[in-house]
């Protein structure tokens, strides 16, 4: 049993967890809703020992470093932090729906970096400018930050299928938590995630220092990542100072996401210096 | 808000066209018109075009005047020697909580005082008509977080504008065991000297099974006034810092080998001689005579349009006079043996030498742009996660019991402090009940 096998059959397991949190939903029955809640934390578990064996073949190899190095690699911790995210918001607010709109954004990420021809999961030895303590902090706040991002991103959707059907005559959206829970909730995942996006530019901007000798380099993904940052910091004021709510900071946090996902996967196609999160 | 979405939009515009490239390719790829329109805008260095410094510098200007205009206003709550409370207010509140107790007043209020003590910092009870109130808050200077947040971005775009009046980034190759006193400036292209010498020692380049390399490793010796002051080993990733200077390992290359052992294979006998040969001296060549001159190098040459690697170019002479240009091929020894002569000349061995390129940049904004980075994490901090928090405990005598409403306000997280004060309730039952 190696990482990799370990980390497909936690793919499975995300699957499952994501269409359990669907049936629930949309069966309205509790004993799915349970299952899933259990599956999802298997899953956290499978992911989690999926991570460390992976570390730990990466020093079998003698090349040994934290797996955060290339794009199966961050996938996966995206995937485990999305879950992560998800479930403590579940044991916080107890409302299991929010999980069908996110649990099948941790099952995609695995799936894609399962069983995308163009992803490598082989471990591959560190390239001279990622040898660095500032990677795991870099990778980890970034990713910290996406999760939270893209739980937002479900929350908002959750958000503008609520506010439309105000007089409560969808069967399938009574369970969902109203509409001032899920625009706090987004908020406040927006709030968590703008930090550690800023601290992990951040970092990353200290890293470059110490790598390149400069801080910003207007790299596509270095702006990228500030164009996410601009675009939730707009959210965060528009919210403070102009008093937005509801279907604006929803739609807001919608954009802020594909920005996240364009600085994540889209630049990839554009020259630059992050080439290692391509393949 | 217009002005952060406006730099956002334009920002992009840079990811996609590649930025500070040679004209002709600029030409080549977007034709004339496109190529004469952008030039106009400066979209080929965009972020350093005057517009997108002007909206930089907007958006520094927009940060100041707001965060000025509502300074002193934060300033006067945060300041202020005893924090208002009007009981009203809190009684007219929506999600207050309410419980009631059979103790008398007193004792419930000095309960009361010792819990809420260990969790706000500022606590004040004063009596009512029909009882006490106790009046605690905590995080007031939270409210000023924003402003650190917002004098952070004033630090970073400072030190960024320090960097690039009083900052440079150059660069230098230095080979194996030279020194180097002057630097090439990326931009413009012009030399600075510097005040001491940077001697590179040595220089090596280690690869992993797979032939992606593993590590970029100089030695370098700094000289002042001809002598040796420190030496340093440096890697990417681990730069070499002097007076106010960074140097960085950049980039490397081959160089020209100063010595290398030639073998001299006589045809006839099979006798092998091996001959240290220098760039440019000749040699005489052993039984046969003649002579060889080592000419050149080349890193990778191509012999009738095939690539075949390093080698050495040099000239024989044979006895009668008649000379030859022959190539010596490092990776294939018997290259010489296929251009006939008496004498069959390979490479036996020889040491590469490299240079080595390092990024010498020099930027005194760092430490500003350093202390906003930490100002920033704290503001966004406390700007999203501490909220001023007033709590009030209303105790009011009701004949045999006596009435405790909880109520609370907070400036940021309202949803929170309304689930804090569901707890604080709770709590304070759960205090009945214990003692």
């Amino acid at each position: 049993m190696n990482s990799s096998f370990l980390l497909s059959i936690t793919t499975f397991i995300y699957g499952l967890a994501a269409f359990l949190y669907i049936a629930f939903w949309v069966f309205k029955k509790p004993l799915p809703g349970r299952l899933a809640t259990w599956t999802a934390f298997l899953g956290v578990i499978g992911n989690t020992m999926g991570i460390i064996m992976r570390w730990v073949e990466s020093y079998r190899l003698g090349i040994g470093h934290a797996p955060l190095s290339n794009l199966y690699e961050s996938l996966i911790f995206f995937s485990w932090t999305i879950a992560v995210v998800y479930l403590v918001i579940e044991k916080k607010y107890g409302n299991r729906i929010i999980g069908a709109f996110t649990t099948p954004l941790a099952f995609l990420a695995m799936a894609y970096a399962s069983m995308s021809p163009n992803i490598s999961d082989r471990i591959q030895p560190l390239l001279p400018a990622l040898k660095s303590n500032w990677l795991i902090a870099h990778v980890m706040t970034c990713f910290i930050g996406y999760a939270a991002f893209a739980v937002a991103f479900g929350i908002s959707c959750m958000y503008l299928f609520k506010q439309r059907d105000t007089e409560g005559k969808s069967k399938l959206l009574t369970h969902f938590p109203n509409t001032n829970i899920l625009e706090e909730l987004n908020h406040q995942l927006v709030m968590f995630g703008f930090l550690f996006l800023t601290t992990g530019i951040i970092t990353g901007a200290v890293w470059a220092n110490s790598a390149w000798g400069r801080y910003w380099g207007w790299d596509p993904k270095e702006t990228w990542s500030l164009i996410t940052w601009f675009i939730y910091a707009t959210l965060l004021h528009a919210r403070m100072m102009r008093g937005w709510g509801g279907k604006r900071i929803a739609y807001l946090s919608i954009a802020g996401f594909f920005a996240v996902l364009f600085t994540y996967f889209g630049v990839n196609y554009l020259p630059g210096l992050h080439s290692y999160g391509a393949s | 808000m217009v002005l952060l979405l406006s730099l956002a939009a334009t920002s992009i515009i840079g990811t996609i066209i590649p930025q500070n490239e040679s004209p002709a390719a600029y030409f080549q790829a977007y034709g004339d018109f496109l190529y004469r329109l952008f030039n106009v805008f400066d979209l080929f260095d965009m972020y350093h075009a005057w517009w997108f410094q002007l909206l930089i510098i907007l958006l520094t200007i927009n940060i100041l005047v707001c965060s000025i205009d509502r300074f002193p206003t934060t300033w006067k709550i945060v300041f202020i020697k005893k924090a208002p409370f009007i009981l009203s207010k809190f009684r007219n509140q929506a999600d207050n909580e309410y419980f009631d107790d059979s103790r008398s007043s007193e004792q419930l209020k000095d309960i009361y005082e010792s819990f809420v003590s260990k969790g706000f910092g500022y606590i004040r009870t004063e009596q009512t008509d029909e009882g006490y109130c106790i009046f605690a808050e905590k995080w007031r200077w939270a409210r000023l977080g924003v402003y650190g947040v917002h004098l952070s971005i004033v630090l970073l775009l400072l030190g960024a504008l320090i960097g690039s009046f009083f900052g440079f980034d150059g660069y230098v190759n230095i080979p194996e065991g030279e020194v180097a006193n002057s630097i090439r400036m990326r931009n413009p292209g012009q030399n600075i000297s510097l005040d001491f010498g940077i001697l590179c020692e040595d220089f090596n380049v280690s690869f992993y099974d797979s032939g992606t390399p593993k590590e970029f490793r100089s030695r370098l010796t700094i000289i002042e006034n001809g002598k040796p002051v420190f030496t340093k080993d440096i890697i990417v990733n681990d730069p070499l810092r002097y007076r106010g200077l960074n140097i960085f390992q950049s980039s490397y290359g081959p160089l020209p080998p100063k010595e290398v052992t030639l073998n001299f294979t006589s045809r006839k006998t099979g006798k092998v001689y091996k001959k240290k040969a220098l760039a440019g001296q000749q040699i005489d060549i052993p039984e046969t005579g003649g002579k060889f001159v080592l000419k050149d190098y080349a890193n990778s040459y191509k012999f009738g349009g095939q690539p075949i690697g390093e080698a050495f170019l040099g000239t024989l002479t044979h006895n009668n006079g008649s000379s030859v240009d022959i190539v010596l091929s490092v990776r294939f020894p018997d290259f010489n043996r296929m251009q006939k002569g008496d004498m069959v000349v390979s490479v036996s061995d020889y040491t590469q030498r490299y240079y080595t390129g390092l990024q010498v940049t020099k930027d005194p904004g760092v430490w500003i742009v350093y202390s906003g980075f930490i100002f920033l994490i704290i503001g966004c901090y406390i700007t999203f996660f501490m909220s001023h928090q007033r709590l009030c405990i209303d105790i009011v005598n009701k004949g045999q019991t006596c009435r405790v409403m909880v109520s609370g306000t907070a400036n940021k997280n309202k949803l929170g402090m309304q689930n804090k004060i569901k707890r604080i309730s709770e709590k304070l039952i759960d205090l009945k009940t214990n003692t």
